[in-house]
């Protein structure tokens, strides 16, 4: 779970890692009122959504009056904000952080991340602050120091000597603000059961402190059940609408560009069902796995799901049973054509456990658009094949 | 032969009385698992599928001599769950839940490492050799016995590669669940040199999927110290970039851990690269008959 950037300054500010004073506000006339109580004289207007590269995509605006604030505030407040990582349909601003502008004398970059080969958190740290840091790790990965951190011990005094010499920061003053901040930021990652933070840019002022200019968190979801207080920052609007449909039956739905809707069990299959499907000349429209617990309602939910997605000219339902028993899967397949009006081919493939009753059941039941594949293979082909006859 | 397991091995259940714990263990017994009972605190001195129960690991190990434990806890315990069988000197935990948090398997492995305790998982179908011994979840009739032994990031995906090998008239050694999390136990570069050695196990068949790095690493090793065949599959060539595929670990951040740079470091080792898991039994005929 992804959290909004004042969100992550409020735990910033929790644990003491130092940022600019700022208010959300979800109105206009809220932000000039945010605007007031700052104080100014420079005021930093920004759009909060779940995604990086605001400042590119024009959410990110510097504001010298009240007056401006409002204006800005109207402009950015309710747009649709194009970034590298919205993807072209964008997303639509519905709250702003109105923050004090700060003296910046130069950006870093920090963040910390599981280390998946040292199975430890890392602390990557550069100079190259405000820039994408992706582009940096391709292009100047020497520019990027990386600090494992083994958490039975925490973060000690070294580590963060690592950092400030691999920066260059010689001041012993900025030395101490800075081991300090990264100390902070770390116990929020061990503390919370981050995934991901990054301060993007983290910049030091004129007077030689550091401030954290953004933030961005996302969580483990299979920790969320311990932390109430980060589970209440959720904002289901910034989610996937048809993900977070699926998620509350237990699929994991993801969409994508293509023609052949596909319901498996299991990610790794549902994956290498989407690759059979590429292989074979067609092109998946969507990830969907039904998971070990699929019964009659998430499978109907399935289809209703996928056929949301008007580019659906074929379902293939590829399922391997282990702990789903391929009967159930049957018979959830037979109660969704009636409770979900599919249109389109179903190309079904189960095997496994209890394969041949689920055979039988299919056979008896005698839809029309319900077609029978022996195997993987098979299947991807009958799918790609059925969606060219369909207009 | 086989690796890891085999029908001696004495396999206790943490998690035992659950009702996944309970529907897989007798499961296991069927396929003639050598299960000698199980754990569930405050059940310990009942009866459980014929079986004893326990309180502690401790104490199931030292009334049963188990050497593995096969683990159904719930999520948030499952860290606890696996220090507990290290602490108990398990030698293997088999751990199939879903869903444990990362944090918690960092520590968990780390107290296992020092112990001298393997892992398997977690959010793992397990492990099973072929007719002898099924610690997991997978269906036992499809695994026959052969000379194949199979190492996997996905559940359904062993299923699939399994049956196709024993389609084409071979069968499997053991198979491995490796499990798709961000933090897993045993994974190819610790198995890989257990089939090798192993005389049994004529071919490897290797799934991986995207995210990570434990297929490149794989793929260096295998240049290096592997002489048996390998085939592999990477599932997730048409996943989207910085999208989590179901699996925790699965998932393309910043343009690394893509299907395409493991399928040519694979391939660059003189792996048999598949496209499509359909071809996995096909593959593995190549290489036997080579």
């Amino acid at each position: 779970m992804n959290i909004h950037e004042y969100q992550a300054k409020q735990i910033f500010a929790q644990y003491g890692v130092p940022t600019p004073k700022g208010i959300m506000a979800e109105s206009v006339d809220d932000a000039v009122k945010a605007a007031e109580e700052l104080g100014g004289p420079i005021w930093v207007v920004k759009a909060q959504i779940h995604a990086g590269g605001r400042g590119l995509g024009g959410g990110v605006k510097l504001a010298k009056s009240i007056d401006e604030v409002r204006t800005l505030a109207d402009e950015i407040l309710g747009m649709t904000l194009v970034t590298h990582q919205t993807g072209p349909e964008g997303k639509l601003v519905q709250k702003l952080y109105i923050e004090d502008g700060a003296d910046i004398k130069d950006e870093f970059y920090l963040g910390i991340v599981l280390d998946r080969a040292k199975e430890m958190p890392v602390i990557m740290a550069s100079t190259e602050g405000g820039m994408e840091i992706e582009k940096v790790a391709e292009e100047t990965p020497e520019k990027i120091i990386k600090v494992a951190v083994d958490p039975t011990i925490g973060f000690q005094g070294f580590h963060g000597r690592e950092l400030v010499f691999g920066l260059g920061i010689t001041d012993k003053d900025e030395q101490r603000k800075f081991i300090k901040f990264a100390s902070n930021l770390f116990q929020i990652y061990m503390d919370k059961d981050v995934e991901l933070i990054e301060i993007n840019p983290l910049i030091r002022t004129g007077a030689g402190d550091f401030l954290a200019l953004d933030g961005k968190m996302g969580f483990d979801d299979s920790a969320l059940g311990r932390h109430k207080d980060i589970e209440a920052m959720r904002d289901e609007s910034e989610e996937d609408a048809d993900e977070k449909e699926a998620a509350q039956y237990g699929l994991s739905y993801i969409s994508l560009d293509g023609e052949i809707g596909c319901m498996v069990n299991g990610a790794g299959l549902a994956m290498g069902t989407m690759d059979t499907i590429n292989y074979v000349g067609g092109t998946p429209a969507n990830f969907l796995d039904v998971g070990g617990k699929a019964t009659a309602e998430t499978v109907a939910k399935g289809f209703e799901i996928i056929l949301k997605n008007p580019k659906v000219k074929a379902i293939f339902v590829n399922i391997f049973g282990g702990i789903v028993r391929c009967d159930r899967i049957a018979n959830g397949i037979l109660e969704a054509t009636k409770m979900v009006d599919v249109k389109v081919p179903v190309i079904v493939r189960l095997d496994g456990t209890n394969a041949p009753e689920a055979a039988e059941i299919l056979k008896n039941a005698k839809i029309d658009n319900v077609i029978a594949a022996t195997d993987l293979l098979d299947g991807a082909t009958k799918s790609v094949e059925a969606a060219k006859g369909v207009k | 032969m086989s690796i890891l397991v085999n029908k001696d091995t004495k396999v206790i259940v943490q998690g035992f009385t659950g009702k996944e714990g309970s529907f897989h263990a007798e499961q296991c017994i069927a396929y003639g698992t050598n299960i000698v009972g199980g754990v569930t605190p405050n059940k310990g001195g009942q009866e459980h599928l014929g079986k004893p129960v326990f309180n502690t690991v401790a104490q199931a190990v030292q009334a049963t001599d188990a050497t593995v434990s096969m683990i159904f806890v719930p999520p948030a315990f499952v860290g606890d769950a696996v220090m507990e069988a290290a602490d108990a000197g398990i030698e293997l935990a088999v751990i199939i839940t879903e869903g444990a948090p990362v944090k918690d398997m960092m520590y968990a492995k780390m107290y296992a490492t020092k112990k001298g305790m393997k892992t398997i998982g977690p959010n793992c179908p397990g492990i099973i050799t072929a007719q002898e011994c099924k610690i997991g979840i997978m269906p036992g009739n499809i695994f026959k016995k052969g000379n194949v032994g199979l190492i996997s990031k996905s559940g359904t995906l062993t299923y699939e590669g399994a049956n196709q090998v024993c389609n084409e008239g071979f069968g499997i050694t053991t198979a491995v669940g490796i499990g798709g999390d961000p933090i897993i136990g045993l994974s190819y570069l610790q198995l890989l040199p257990m089939f090798e050695a192993d005389e049994e196990t004529e071919a490897i068949v290797m799934i991986g999927e995207i995210g990570g790095d434990l297929e490149i690493q794989a793929a260096k090793y295998i240049k290096e110290n592997i002489t048996k065949p390998v085939v592999a599959f990477i599932a997730g060539q048409t996943a989207p970039k910085g999208k989590r595929m179901g699996h925790a670990g699965a998932i393309v951040s910043g343009g690394a851990g893509t299907a395409k740079e493991k399928m040519e470091a694979l391939e660059a080792a003189g792996v048999k690269v598949v496209v499509s898991p359909a071809e996995i039994g096909k593959a593995v005929k190549e290489v036997l008959s080579k």
